[in-house]
Order: C-alpha cells, then sequence, then structure tokens
C-alpha cells in the first residue's frame, strides 16, 4: 500500500511534484556547477603555480626590477638594411633583452644558495625577451642610414603600424617578441624544466653550453609552425630546434616559449655572469620557512618567495574569478538552495493542508500517525530524490558545457615577468614593482571542471536532506490533524 | 481501566450485551473564545445487531454524536463503553486500534482517495499489515463485488458515480468485518434512486453480517426503514 499509494500520489499530483522537483533540481545543479568550478579554479593556481615555477620548486629567488627598466633599443647598422628596387629600405632587427620587469644579479648567488644547509637542488635561470623589429622604410624619410635607433613600446605586444615619415611615401614596421628563457643544460628535476614533457626531439643536455641550439614550448612551436630541425633566430643569431616541450598538465603551456642554455643566452643578451631567477629545492618540505629566512640571510639584496607567497601573488582573471566564485557562487548556491528547500516545505505543508480530509479520513479508518507521517515523508523524500536526479542530469550537463566551452583564465598581472602567454597582450606591461613575485610567464590555462563520484554524493546528500526536512514539516502537519476532520463537511 | 485494549473476543454474554452504552455524555468546543455546547449529557444503550437512525436538525449534535460512537474524539465528560473498552479514557493510539478493527465508517462526501483505485482504496482499510498482502487483495475484490462493482476495481473515484463511490465506501467499511458500522448521512450527497439503493444494500449488509449500525440522516424516508429512531437536537436526545 505503501508504494502504490505513494506512486498514485506523485502520478496523480504531478503539479505539486514538478514544482518541488524542479525547484531542488534547480539547486541542486548549481551546487554542482558552483561547487565544480571552484574546484576547477582551485587546480588552475595548482596548474598556473606548477607551469611557472616547476614542480619540484619550493622557493624562487628573484629581484625587483627597477621601473622603467627593460625597455628594449634596437640598433640598426648598415649590415641589417638593403635596399630595394623601388628605392625603399627594409630593415630586420632581432634583439635579446633581459625581460621587462626582470632584474638580473650575479650567478654568483648559485653558489651561495647552494652552499646554505637544507637546500637540495638548485638551477639558475635568465628570463629574456626578443624583439624582431622589421620594417621598410622609404626612401627619403629621414631614418635611413646607419645608427638609427627606434624604440619598441613596451617591450611587449607587436606594435605594428605604417607612417609617412618623411613624406615621401609609405613606411612600415613592425614588432614581433616571445619569451626566452636561459636555463642550464641538463637540468630536469628543479626549474622551468621540471613542469614540462617531451613532445619531440630532446631536452638540452650539458654539451648544449654556448651553442645555438633552443628547445621550443609546444604551443609556441604548433603557433609558428616550428618542428624539430627547423631554425629560429634571437638575438641576430639562428638557433636550431632540438626539442620541443609541453607542460604536463595538459591545460597550460610551459613557463616561456623558447629556452636556450644558459651562457648562449648571457652572451648573446650582453648580460655575462648574470641569472634572473634562481629556482631552489628545499631537502624537506617542512623546513621552507626556516630556508627562506636562511636564504634572505645569505643573499639580502634579492627577494625569496616560497610557494606559498606566489600563489598569494597569483592575479588576474584566475583570482578574479577565484573570489567570484567562491564568495557569489557559494552564497547564490545556498541562497537558490534554502529557497529550494523553502520551497519544497511549503508546497508540502499546503499539499497536505489541502488532503487534510484525506488524511482525516485515514486516520478515521485505523491508520496510525506513524503510517500517515511515514507516507507524507516518503511522498517528498521521492519527490527531493526526483529533483536530484534531475539536478545531477542537469549540473553534470552544465559541466560538461563548460568543459566543451572550456574558457581559458590567464594568470597576468603579478606574473608578469618575460610573458610567454602566446596571444596575451601587452604581456610585459604589469607594474614593474610587482614582477618580484614569480619569475615569469603569463600562463594560459583552460578551465576544466573534474568530475568525481563526489559531486552525485552531493547531489543525493542534498535531495535527501530536502525531502527529509520538507516530509517532516509536512508529517508534523499531518501527525496534528484529528481524525474527526474526516467529517469536514462537503464544500 | 486496566483492560481498554483488550479487544472482546466475542465471549457468549457479549455478543447478545449491549454495543454501546453512553452515560452522561457531553461535549463542549471551544473556537475562538466561543463555547458550543454540541452534546448536552447524553445516557444512551444502542444492542448488538441493532439498526439506528439519528434524525435533527443541522448544527443539533448527530455528527459529534457519531464521532463519540466512532473512537474519534473523547467526550468533555460521561463515559462512552463501546463492550469492554471505555472510550472516555483511552488514549489516542487506542483509539486509533479501535477504529482499525471495530468500526466501519460511512461518510456523507465518500472520503475515498482521490488517487487510489476502487480496489485500492478498499485495501487502506486495513490499516496493519498484518494479513499478508495477496489476502489484502483477496479480500479487497471480495468486498468490491459484494457491491456490485467488481468490474469498477481499477477506476479512480472520479471516474464512478456517487453511488458507485458510496458503494467502495462501504466496501472499504466493511472489509475488515467491523463489529460496528457508523454512517454520516451516507445518502446526503445521492439522488433519490441513488438513495434507495444504498439504503438497500446497508440494510442487506446490516441483515447478513449481524452489525450494529448507526446511520445520521436527515431523511426522513431513510430513518424510516430503521428499527428505531433516534431525535438530537441543541445537544440533547429523545427517541421518536
Ligand atoms: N470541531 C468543532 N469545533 C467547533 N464547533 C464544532 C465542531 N464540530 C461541531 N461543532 C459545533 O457543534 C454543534 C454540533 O455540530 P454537529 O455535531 O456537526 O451537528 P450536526 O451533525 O447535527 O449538523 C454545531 O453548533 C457545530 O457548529
Ligand atoms: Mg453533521
Amino acid at each position: 500500500m505503501f508504494a502504490t499509494y505513494l506512486r498514485r500520489e506523485l502520478s496523480n499530483r504531478k503539479k505539486q511534484s514538478i514544482i518541488i522537483a524542479i525547484g531542488m533540481a534547480l539547486a541542486i545543479a548549481l551546487v554542482i556547477l558552483v561547487n565544480g568550478v571552484s574546484a576547477a579554479v582551485k587546480d588552475a593556481e595548482t596548474t598556473a603555480l606548477s607551469s611557472v615555477n616547476g614542480v619540484g620548486t619550493d622557493i624562487t629567488i628573484s629581484k625587483t626590477a627597477k621601473p622603467g627598466s627593460g625597455n628594449q633599443r634596437f640598433a640598426f647598422g648598415s649590415g641589417d638594411q638593403s635596399s630595394a628596387s623601388d628605392g625603399s629600405t627594409k630593415l630586420s632587427q632581432s634583439t635579446l633583452a633581459a625581460a621587462m620587469g626582470t632584474a638580473t644579479y650575479s650567478s654568483s648567488a648559485l653558489k651561495k644558495v647552494k652552499a646554505v644547509d637544507g637546500v637540495s637542488a638548485a638551477t639558475a635561470t635568465l628570463s629574456l625577451r626578443n624583439s624582431t623589429f622589421s620594417g621598410q622604410i622609404a626612401q627619403g624619410s629621414g631614418t635611413s642610414g646607419g645608427g638609427t635607433t627606434g624604440q619598441s613600446g613596451a617591450g611587449g605586444g607587436a606594435p605594428s603600424g605604417a607612417s609617412g615619415t618623411g613624406g615621401s611615401g609609405p613606411s612600415s614596421f613592425n614588432v614581433d617578441s616571445f619569451s626566452v628563457a636561459g636555463i642550464t643544460p641538463g637540468t630536469t628535476k628543479v626549474g622551468p624544466m621540471s613542469s614540462t614533457e617531451l613532445s619531440s626531439g630532446r631536452y638540452l643536455k650539458a654539451s648544449d653550453d654556448g651553442t645555438y641550439v633552443t628547445v621550443l614550448d609546444a604551443s609556441y612551436a604548433k603557433s609558428e609552425s616550428l618542428k624539430v630541425g627547423s631554425t629560429l633566430t634571437m638575438g641576430g643569431k639562428k638557433f636550431t630546434v632540438v626539442g620541443i616541450v609541453k607542460s604536463t598538465s595538459s591545460d597550460s603551456t610551459t613557463a616561456s616559449n623558447t629556452y636556450i642554455p644558459l651562457d648562449t643566452a648571457q652572451k648573446l643578451a650582453d648580460l655575462d655572469g648574470k641569472v634572473s631567477n634562481i629556482y631552489v629545492s628545499a631537502a624537506s618540505a617542512g623546513d621552507v620557512a626556516t630556508l627562506k629566512t636562511a636564504l634572505e640571510k645569505v643573499l639580502p639584496s634579492v627577494t625569496v618567495n616560497t610557494q606559498a607567497d606566489l600563489a598569494s601573488s597569483i592575479s588576474g582573471s584566475l583570482s578574479t574569478v577565484s573570489t567570484l566564485v567562491a564568495n557569489l557562487g557559494t552564497w547564490l548556491s545556498l541562497l537558490v538552495l534554502a529557497a529550494a528547500f523553502l520551497i519544497a516545505v511549503l508546497f508540502t505543508i499546503s499539499g497536505v493542508g489541502r488532503r487534510t480530509k484525506e488524511f482525516g479520513t485515514l486516520k478515521a479508518i485505523g491508520w496510525s500517525n506513524g503510517r500517515i507521517v511515514r507516507q507524507v515523508t516518503g511522498e517528498s523524500l521521492v519527490n527531493g530524490l526526483i529533483g536530484g536526479a534531475i539536478g545531477t542530469v542537469v549540473g553534470i550537463a552544465a559541466i560538461v558545457i563548460v568543459n566543451l566551452i572550456s574558457p581559458t583564465l590567464s594568470t597576468d598581472g603579478a606574473t608578469a615577468g618575460a610573458a610567454g602567454g602566446a596571444g596575451a597582450p601587452g604581456g610585459g606591461g604589469g607594474a614593474p614593482g610587482a614582477a618580484q613575485a614569480a619569475s615569469s610567464a603569463a600562463t594560459a590555462i583552460s578551465l576544466h571542471i573534474p568530475f568525481t563520484g563526489g559531486i552525485v554524493l552531493i547531489a543525493v546528500g542534498l535531495a535527501v536532506l530536502g525531502g527529509l526536512i520538507a516530509g517532516a514539516f509536512g508529517g508534523w502537519r499531518a501527525a496534528r490533524l484529528r481524525p474527526a476532520e474526516a467529517f469536514r463537511s462537503v464544500a | 481501566m486496566t483492560d481498554t485494549l483488550a479487544m472482546p473476543s466475542a465471549p457468549e454474554e457479549q455478543s447478545i450485551g449491549d454495543a454501546y452504552v453512553l452515560r452522561g455524555v457531553t461535549k463542549t468546543y471551544t473556537q475562538k473564545g466561543r463555547t458550543v455546547q454540541a452534546l448536552r449529557g447524553i445516557d444512551l444503550e444502542i444492542p448488538r445487531g441493532q439498526l439506528v437512525a439519528v434524525q435533527g436538525p443541522t448544527g443539533g449534535g448527530k455528527s459529534t454524536l457519531l464521532q463519540m460512537l466512532g473512537a474519534l474524539d473523547r467526550p468533555t465528560s460521561g463515559s462512552v463503553q463501546m463492550g469492554r473498552n471505555d472510550l472516555s479514557t483511552a488514549n489516542d493510539k487506542e483509539l486509533a486500534k479501535i477504529r482499525g478493527v471495530e468500526i466501519g465508517f460511512v461518510f456523507q462526501g465518500f472520503n475515498l482517495i482521490p488517487t487510489l483505485s476502487a480496489a485500492e482504496n478498499v485495501e487502506t482499510a486495513f490499516a496493519t499489515n498484518e494479513l499478508p498482502r495477496a489476502e489484502r487483495r483477496r479480500r479487497s475484490a471480495e468486498a468490491l463485488a459484494s457491491v456490485g462493482l467488481q468490474d469498477r476495481a481499477d477506476h479512480l473515484p472520479a471516474e464512478l458515480s456517487g453511488g458507485q463511490q458510496q458503494r467502495v465506501a462501504i466496501a472499504r467499511a466493511l472489509v475488515k468485518e467491523p463489529t460496528v458500522l457508523l454512517a454520516d448521512e451516507p445518502t446526503g450527497a445521492l439522488d433519490e434512486g441513488t438513495r434507495d439503493e444504498i439504503m438497500a444494500l446497508l440494510e442487506k449488509v446490516w441483515h447478513e453480517r449481524l452489525l450494529t449500525v448507526v446511520i445520521v440522516t436527515h431523511d426522513s424516508a431513510v430513518a424510516r426503514r430503521a428499527e428505531r429512531r433516534l431525535r438530537i437536537k441543541d445537544g440533547a436526545i429523545k427517541e421518536v
């Protein structure tokens, strides 16, 4: 009888069941989605950190850049120009310089770091930016001849334009830039290579020291149509691509567009003996804070950051989304959940009210209070579960849709440095003073909501909870009905 | 009053005794500060197997009396003895059990569960699951057949006429084989032809089952068919 009665009530009072179920479904779907997005954003933060600093890195050491440093100058010599038959002059100049917001310091710091107790491994890198100016200048304009100096905008982006400087025909120029990291060949356990894997070719090896070979980020290689064996000009020298690496996280790019041997980088950038970042693995994960203090004592003029420091400095859309999801999302889902529970409670109570005579009759013919309460609670529990099922399906569908769209978050701003994010406009445009935080790379991270069984568990739990709350109120109301209500006169 | 729950297991002297003995029964309702004396000191004996008609004007206290007889409510004062049980002192749980076992109700508005089929409505009469499910089904089908509705078992109340619905309600009242059948204006919502049909059915089951039957009615035509006629006005009772 219990099951029959329950089934009949749900199917013959569809309107009420549907309203309760839809309310619950909406709330549960929202909770699932908000939960999923929160988890995804948290994942993205972890990914961002590990792609910037490498997996095994506990501490990074960098130096605060002086405001305004890092601008690049192009010095055109006569060898960089050629005269075309139409009389215009073509210019091409590729320059390798310290990235915007990056300050360099002596590589002797690495030795000092390695000597500190509690350091298990350390490696130094030099964050650079390669800018290529190419242009065509009409004859007669005042910019021909050797020694002309041009200056790029902010060292980032790719400003291009055409100007008729001299008045006798158009000139055009283009600045193209990408990030270059000088790394110690053969070091993959700590530093930027630790969060990468090879997609083709090989990593840099010790014997590459001083040679013109490079390893590329997979997505940069793809966008520039470069393969192992291709050549690429950096700082005016032709580099042979020996390997292509991708981030171990499928959602992220690696820290830099290209990687070259450290001493080659120092030579080309005219920064002999200089590095910009040191990556440190602590011997014991528990002693990171102590190690930080020790390192700060040894290297007073640099900034020492732990992963925790960096996590709090990751800013830009990631932290905005993260805050938004954490606050607005949580409140919104709580609000909708409360509304859904309230709707379920009110509808259940009013449903019992409309069935006063029905329950009075059942009591009159001998049904116990318990049996009637069970019936009412059973009905609202099943209503809640139906809502939960619909909500789970809708919530999972929303997750699938978000994952299909795969919205991209970029960690810009404070992590500026040698911006590596392809398509991050004006990648070097962050406030230089903030660049101390992370070493490099505005990383592009696509949001991927992990699907877990926990989601279904949450949904079922909420559905049961909602059903029980509504059922408790409805049952309480039904229990208080007098059996004499059966005699209520017919309306 | 230690044995209020003991069900009479039909010893000989019980079956020839009174079904009900009421002594000084009053019932006062208080609603929004206003008190209504629905019953003012009723003394009444109803022997087993009697068919009693209760008449009287609206608001006279007919339904209230039936609620006292039906273990639906306790009197404000006085005692309602039903067999061995004193309904005026029994607790809610005990009253529910007595209703479930001993009493069949028939209401003016039929009071069927609108979402359940005719057969399922009859089945709700088994207040507990003491009998196996198949047995409850079988008895329900049998009860429906005894009121001539075997071919309407799967119909919802809304798909049945008023007379048919009242037959389902009578089947529901009888399927658990109660000792008492209480009907509150069972023909009040029916047209004349159907009214006679239902009355004939009630008389038939009364004859066949040796039930004690109390029928509340406005209708003198109905009342005239009873063995005994009572009249309640302003909460006081008298024989007609
Ligand atoms: N639950 C109740 N609360 C308040 N007053 C009631 C209640 N039930 C009945 N009454 C009052 O008691 C009196 C008798 O009612 P009732 O027994 O229903 O009369 P009848 O069935 O003869 O029409 C009426 O005045 C009625 O208004
Ligand atoms: Mg009445």
